[in-house]
């Protein structure tokens, strides 16, 4: 946000924050770990407001539950900046100093009163007008989300509504306020920071930039492509006009994880050539014309992976790779080696030191200083000590030189699929905490805790439609239906239905979840779909 | 005051400066004076239960925790009189001589620096009574055998406040009948229990041990001097917790986390303390 790809927080400092909002993110069980962290901000005396359809095992730590209907995220922030501003609670000298486009945002949210975003999202005007004010007022104070702001087709101005809050009161920038995406997997932000977007070179140097560009092509000793290229889901409507019919898919199990899921298969068996490079054999890897197997990359080769408060880490080999397993290092040394490229036989030293002549924000990291607990970046020379947080320019008179950090006017939008009479209860999925996205590595240890293949609905809707717990019943979405066991949860509001994604062997979830999805993310919209619960017919026999 | 200036007392004639804050505790470790602890750890609040670490304090009528006694300016600090190694030798022979403390490493050498012998208490034909007791093997992830259990509530405090905020485990039970126990004594799967494993991390006689542990010493395999220790960072979300991987024979045995980590603490979720298993999968 504002110029850099990464939560703006270190973990530490919201054990000092005053007040946390923790918006569609279920931590405790997403991120234990983090949770501890958010833990002692709370022992510390933080108050804390969770913004979540579902009453998660997060939201019951909170000072207070704002259940708003999904998809309603905009509307409910926009509601906050209005009462924020006419309260007149909003850092006018911060705004002043260190912003742009606060008029056309002020006068964006005015008609979002209290009373309209209490009738669009459910949550009570007084709710909403409590976290507003506390939020302004306080010292300290840091807003985190995760999928449940992502995963939606609007996910950008989501993530922009929230931020607008943050300009608003000056919640940035500074120690123990920030706003923090974390990442859902333990690399998501090192590979970004990596390069591996499609309009960056590594450390988020855009490839249209002549200069940057430049720069790469006389390290890397060869032309590269100015144009961006595609995103996951662009890639997939590429398949579709037969503009992409090769694909080599690295640690990813878009058989399994996307949403539309059969439309996904259906492209990926339409391509000419398919190769996979995974440590097992995915229902995507079974779809390929060629599987290179590759070691485990964090317990089995050496490297470095970055964290959600852009701390960059060691992942070092403890055991050897299986079989003919290698690491990914060695299969595209010899892939480039077979398609008339040496580069030798790095290590992963080697590597990381090349990139640290390309990366400013990480050159001042060499392996010696990773070794012990890492640093976090921008980390620009060998006598920095590394950022634990960003954006501190934000409070300097002259902005250390740079543009200000502009509000964005973004209005509320609906989840791209309707509720209907056919479709009349909305599905949202997420994480159980003892499992992680298709199951492929949570699958290989035994879990007492495990219950995964249900889905979550209220007891009045159970009881309108006749089913009881443990029932299996049909479950369908204007895309597919799939069959599986219902569990009865009072922490379920009515009209929602809640289901992880972590066992598509059992039940193929995402068969029903959409695939509308946010042009300049290129998310699909995982937390919203409309579907039907229906008694099986019973057996006769 | 300013809460930054040291704190200067003297330890064993020892003149010591300590950070302010410090425990007598962290002051002695600091002097390079070792002290026995085993209620005590770096990332717990301290309990005061187990006085294996007392010292005498000049001017105090009773021996004072080394693991809680913040440290003053001015105090006369004695760690090695014949009342404190006295004092130590006892609390170690009767834990031992309710408990097993075969596998609580961290004693042994003090056991025998301070001559503690717990079968002293023995007669002829009236054996010292330890708890005994079956293991309680209820799924694949860790066990409880409470014959080696002292009762040092570390696991109680890694459960609750310090760290995981589950409130699983409480003290059930008095005396000689008390034991850590989950609400109503319920099996683990069905209690509030999450399987973070912290409370195994803190442990510190084995009274909890991942089931991967007990079942290579039930087999006369552990053979913790053949391990090696790699630290990575967990496969899963995006935290980045740090993993200690113990490996014996080319193969994962157990996982913890460095306690003095800045992400984790020492601890983790079951995700990251159990969930390796896929790395020797298939």
């Amino acid at each position: 946000m504002f110029g850099a790809g990464g939560g703006t927080s270190a973990y530490e400092e919201i054990h000092e924050t005053d007040v946390i909002l923790l918006w569609g993110s279920n931590a405790r069980e997403a991120h234990p770990i983090f949770f501890h962290h958010l833990m002692k901000g709370l022992d510390n005396g933080a108050r804390m407001f969770a913004v979540d359809p579902r009453l998660t095992s997060s939201a019951k730590f909170a000072d207070a539950w704002l259940g708003l209907s999904v998809g309603t995220d905009v509307a409910l922030a926009n509601a906050v900046g209005r009462e924020i501003i006419r309260a007149g609670l909003a850092d006018e000298a911060f705004i002043a100093r260190a912003t742009t486009g606060y008029e056309a945002y002020a006068a964006n949210v005015e008609p979002c009163t209290l009373d309209w975003a209490a009738e669009v999202t459910g949550v009570p005007a007084a709710a909403i007008a409590d976290m507003a004010h506390a939020y302004a007022t306080a010292g300290k104070a840091q807003i985190l989300w995760t999928l449940g702001i992502t995963e939606h087709h609007n996910a950008v101005d989501n993530v922009v509504a929230l931020c607008n809050l943050a300009l608003l009161t000056g919640h940035v920038g500074r120690w123990g306020s920030g706003l923090v995406p974390l990442r859902g997997q333990n690399n998501v932000q090192g590979g970004g920071d990596m390069g591996a977007l499609p309009d960056r070179f590594p450390g988020f140097q855009p490839v249209d930039d002549p200069a940057a560009r430049a720069k790469f092509e006389a390290v890397y000793g060869a032309g590269l492509n100015p144009v961006p290229g595609k995103h996951l889901t662009e890639m997939f409507e590429a398949m579709e006009t037969g503009d992409l019919r090769a694909c080599y898919v690295i640690g990813e199990n878009p058989a399994d994880s996307d949403a539309a899921v059969e439309h996904a298969r259906g492209l990926l068996a339409g391509l000419e050539v398919l190769v996979v490079q995974d440590i097992f054999m995915t229902r995507t890897a079974e779809m390929a014309d060629v599987v290179l197997p590759a070691a485990v990359a964090w317990a089995e080769t050496d490297g470095t992976v970055t964290s959600s408060e852009r701390r960059v880490q060691r992942v070092r080999a403890a055991v050897p790779p299986p079989g003919q397993a290698r690491s990914d290092i060695d299969i595209l040394g010899d892939l480039a080696r077979r398609l008339g490229a040496d580069w030798g036989h790095p290590s992963a030293e080697d590597l990381w030191d090349e990139l640290r002549s390309l990366s400013p924000i990480h050159a001042g990291m060499p392996w010696d200083r990773l070794e012990d607990g890492g640093l976090q970046w921008p980390c620009p020379s060998e006598d920095h000590p590394g950022s634990p947080f960003l954006h501190g320019w934000l409070w300097a008179d002259d902005l250390e030189g740079r543009d200000p950090a502009p509000f964005s006017a973004v209005q509320q939008q609906w989840p791209a699929e309707e509720l209907t009479e056919e479709f009349p209860l909305r599905l949202t999925t997420g994480r159980a905490l003892d499992s992680y996205n298709t199951g492929v590595q949570s699958g290989g240890y035994d879990s007492p805790i495990r219950y995964g293949h249900a889905i979550d609905v209220n007891p009045g809707d159970a009881g309108a439609l006749g089913v009881a717990d443990g029932e299996r019943v049909l479950v369908s979405s204007p895309r597919g239906s799939v069959e599986m066991e219902v569990r009865v949860q009072p922490d379920i509001p009515a009209g929602l239905a809640f289901t992880t994604f972590h066992f598509p062997e059992l039940v193929d979830i995402n068969v029903l979840t959409n695939d509308a999805w946010d042009p300049r993310s290129g998310t699909s919209e995982f937390k919203a779909a409309s579907i039907r619960i229906s008694k099986l017919e019973p057996a006769y026999g | 005051m300013d809460g930054s200036t040291p704190v200067r007392l003297t330890i064993d004639g020892q003149e010591v400066e300590a950070p302010a804050g410090s425990t007598i505790h962290a002051a002695c470790e600091g002097a390079g004076i070792s002290t026995p602890t085993l209620c005590w750890a770096e990332n717990l609040t301290p309990v005061n239960v187990c006085r294996v670490c007392v010292v005498e304090l000049e001017g105090s009528r009773a021996l004072v925790p080394a693991c809680s006694r913040p440290a003053e300016d001015g105090m006369e600090v004695r760690t090695d009189t014949e009342r404190v190694r006295h004092s130590r030798r006892m609390v170690l022979e009767f834990l031992g001589s309710g408990v097993d403390l075969s596998q609580a490493e961290s004693l042994h050498a003090w056991m025998e620096h301070y001559g503690a012998d717990p079968d002293r208490y023995a007669d002829e034909g009236h054996p010292v009574e330890r708890i005994s007791e079956p293991v309680k093997v209820q799924d694949e992830l860790y066990v409880r055998d409470y014959e080696k259990c002292v009762l040092c509530y570390k696991c109680v405090e890694a459960c609750g406040d310090d760290a995981q905020h589950t409130y699983a485990i409480a003290v059930a039970g008095r005396g000689f009948d008390a034991r850590i126990s989950t609400e109503f004594d319920v099996a683990l799967p069905e209690s509030a229990c999450v399987y973070c494993g912290n409370c195994v991390g803190v442990c510190p006689t084995g009274a909890l041990q991942f089931k991967t542990e007990f079942d290579l010493r039930q087999a006369d395999q552990w053979r913790p001097e053949e391990q090696t220790v790699t630290r990575t960072v967990c496969s899963y979300c995006g935290v980045g917790c740090n993993l200690d991987l113990h490996v014996q024979d080319e193969r994962i045995v157990k996982v913890t986390s460095p306690s003095d980590h800045s992400v984790t603490s020492g601890h983790l979720c079951i995700k990251g303390r159990f969930g390796w298993e896929y790395v020797h999968g298939e």
